[in-house]
């Protein structure tokens, strides 16, 4: 019954509405850009914040990421003969070994040579791991296959190219099987896998990895590297370049990082590593992003505010035109509420018909931004229902004064009001 | 010292004043005003303009509060009541009729009729029913899904007439119904109200011509918010004895118009 009422007056509204058919469209279009312009700007802000937290993902968020570097106490101790420094074999057994929820510890070997493929020569990022790299860092295998828990054990010269690396050396999937020299030895490819995208943030793999057993790399390279550097020769020795460690929750990764510093700060006179959590980035990046929508939301709700008293300047012009009429539904014997809600209905209608059509074009927006702009976006349900009730609100908050006005007024005036 | 009420007694008012403050004047609208009114009557209410008539008939119609004195309409003692009470028995118990007739100009005439069972939550086919029959008896049949700029003067007051008897009202109020029309029409709207009075409603009618309040039995003068005389059945004034109805007023033109519409 008390719908059927709801419906008849929503009915009347949109009667009265009609009369001025330019004036209510002018009136609705300032809810149509606030509430188009809400949408819009959350599904770009959204999109471009989701594609950041996907290149985080890509870190692997159960990761802790620790990586050698020269202390920097110890950067110009050019007087020794070699510069030790770095992750070693113990830390990964250490790690491995202490840390109940730890659940995989991926040490790695990097080494910067040639690689030869025929006629081809490229440069690439040898990585001497364990299969668990490609289970802390998981890419799409394009081709073959990834290396074994038999290929660390065995010594073995296989040898897993990034796409990227066998585009430059002018590999494909016919090349597996063949082999790529590097630094003087021969490796049998097994494999390709998808390269990291190119990006902002630094992912644990690059675009030119070749990835083969650590064994092969401690025998083959051994833990001293020679590099010339502007006429004399740089000798570093490094055990390990970088450990990966994973860890079975969320909840595991920040009270474990900070069990692995205190660790290698007992075990190292000086910081000569560097512990990264993706998780803390991730949580960085999602701290951004809500900054962000909260600045995009504010320009939007200004807009909406300027919508909004867009339609109360309306409705009260309208009130006071509509003043006799207001008297006679007084005299007839209408109570000061319901010529509130006569009012209210009518602005809510404009609202609400202005949010539609402004959630229509929120759509569009966004959908032209990645069309022609090439900017991802993403319109989240959250901001559709958002607008909407933003769209009633406005409608509610911006009616209500005039509804208040129009019932408060004194009857015998208005029947008097020309 | 009370007032003995009439026999079958509808309006009761007790020294009811009206006061308003025009810049730093007091103005006394209603000057104490105890009178007791039967129901079934015709009464014209006349005077002067400022004598306070119009402050009589808003009063009367619950539209405003006297500033003290009580009014008691129909057993209610409204003079008590809240705004909110007060639309009601607008509601229930009165209607009105405008000199510039006051319809909706953007309903129809079906809509300007069903506006006070709107109000009052009949349902959509009762609601369509009574306005049929109330259009066909101020002969408006064939107009009901006209708007009112498409009426002449006349045919827009019968339907604030139709309007104003959608609720079966214990009381109309007409606020000089006749001001914005020509004789013919006037003639019409008259017999109109002659006959709903005859039929048993209680008509309260303010007018300043002599000519129109001839066609009610019942004549009350005013001047300075106070009643200055009256005439006819079924009223009686503190203070005042009736006197005989003016030859000018003599309803006796209108017996024989009356019951003929």
């Amino acid at each position: 019954m008390i719908w059927l009422r709801l419906a008849r007056n929503v009915r009347l509204g949109v009667k009265t509405l009609l009369l001025h058919k330019l004036r209510s469209m002018l009136t609705m279009l300032g809810v149509v850009f606030g509430v188009s312009s809400v949408v819009a700007m959350l599904a770009v802000g959204e999109g471009a914040s989701r594609e950041a937290l996907e290149r985080i993902r890509m870190l692997g968020s159960n990761n802790i990421i620790i990586e050698s570097t020269k202390a920097a106490e110890d950067q110009n101790a050019g007087n020794r003969r070699i510069n030790i420094y770095g992750l070693t074999y113990d830390d990964a057994d250490r790690i491995d070994q202490s840390f109940a929820r730890v659940t995989n510890v991926v040490p790695v070997k990097s080494l910067k040579r040639e690689g030869r493929l025929g006629r081809r020569t490229a440069e690439l990022r040898v990585m001497g791991t364990t299969p668990g790299w490609f289970e802390l860092v998981p890419r799409p295998l394009v081709a073959g296959r990834r290396l074994v828990d038999a290929d660390v054990e065995s010594l073995s010269s296989s040898l897993v190219l990034t796409e990227h690396g066998a585009r430059k050396l002018l590999a494909t999937e016919e090349t597996i099987g063949n082999t790529v020299t590097i630094a003087g030895s021969i490796y049998e490819v097994i494999g390709i896998v998808e390269a990291a995208s190119a990006g902002s943030v630094e992912t644990p793999d690059e675009q030119e990895d070749a990835y083969i057993p650590i064994s092969t790399a401690r025998q083959r390279f051994g833990d001293l590297n020679v590099t010339r550097s502007s006429g004399s020769f740089l000798r570093e020795q490094v055990e390990l370049h970088s450990i990966l460690v994973r860890v079975d929750g969320d909840d595991a990764v920040e009270g474990t990082a900070s069990g692995i510093r205190t660790m290698l700060e007992r075990f190292h006179k000086v910081q000569d590593y560097n512990i990264a959590v993706p998780l803390a980035l991730l949580q960085e990046a999602k701290r951004t992003r809500d900054r962000w929508n909260i600045v995009l939301g504010s320009i939007a709700g200004i807009s909406l505010l300027v919508g909004g008293i867009g339609i109360m300047n309306i409705m009260l012009a309208s009130v006071t035109e509509r003043t006799r009429e207001i008297g006679i539904r007084r005299a007839i014997g209408a109570k000061k509420i319901q010529i509130i809600s006569q009012f209210l209905i009518e602005t809510v209608v404009l609202s609400v018909i202005g949010g539609i059509v402004g959630i229509a074009l929120g759509f569009a927006i966004p959908w032209a931004v990645t069309r022609f702009a090439g900017m991802p976006t993403e319109i989240t349900a959250w901001s559709i229902a958002l607008a909407a009730g933003i769209s009633v609100g406005v409608g509610v908050i911006f009616g209500l004064y005039p509804a208040a006005r129009a019932a408060n007024l004194d009857p015998i005036e208005a029947l008097r009001h020309e | 010292m009370t007032l003995q009420p009439v026999e079958n007694e509808l309006i009761r008012l007790d020294n009811v004043r009206k006061d308003y403050v025009i810049g730093d004047q007091a103005v006394h609208a209603l000057d104490g005003v105890t009178l007791s009114l039967a129901a079934g009557t015709f009464t014209a209410i006349m005077g002067s303009s400022g004598s306070g008539k119009s402050t009589m008939l808003n009063v009367l119609g619950c539209l405003d509060r006297p500033t003290s004195g009580s009014y008691t309409l129909d057993d209610d003692a409204v003079s008590e009541l809240s705004d909110e009470d007060l639309s009601e028995i607008r509601l229930q118990k009165l209607g009105f009729v405008f000199q510039s007739f006051h319809l909706v100009p953007q309903l129809t005439v079906r809509e300007n009729i069903e506006l006070p069972l709107y109000y009052q939550g009949v349902d959509r086919e009762a609601s369509a029913k009574r306005a049929e029959t109330l259009a066909e008896r101020v002969g408006l049949g064939e107009r009901l899904d006209h708007r009112p700029n498409e009426l002449s003067g006349g045919q827009q007051q019968r339907v604030a007439i139709a309007r104003a008897l959608a609720n079966t009202p214990r009381l109309l109020l007409a606020d000089e119904p006749t001001g914005n029309l020509d004789t013919a029409t006037t003639q019409q709207i008259m017999e109109i109200l002659t006959d709903l009075n005859s039929q048993g409603a209680t008509i309260v009618m303010v007018t300043h011509e002599p000519d129109i309040a001839k066609y009610c039995p019942t004549h009350l003068h005013m001047r300075d918010g106070i009643v200055q005389r009256y005439s006819g059945p079924g009223l009686r004034v503190q203070g005042l004895d009736p006197e005989d109805l003016d030859e000018r007023f003599a309803p006796a033109s209108v017996a024989t118009a009356g019951g003929s519409s």
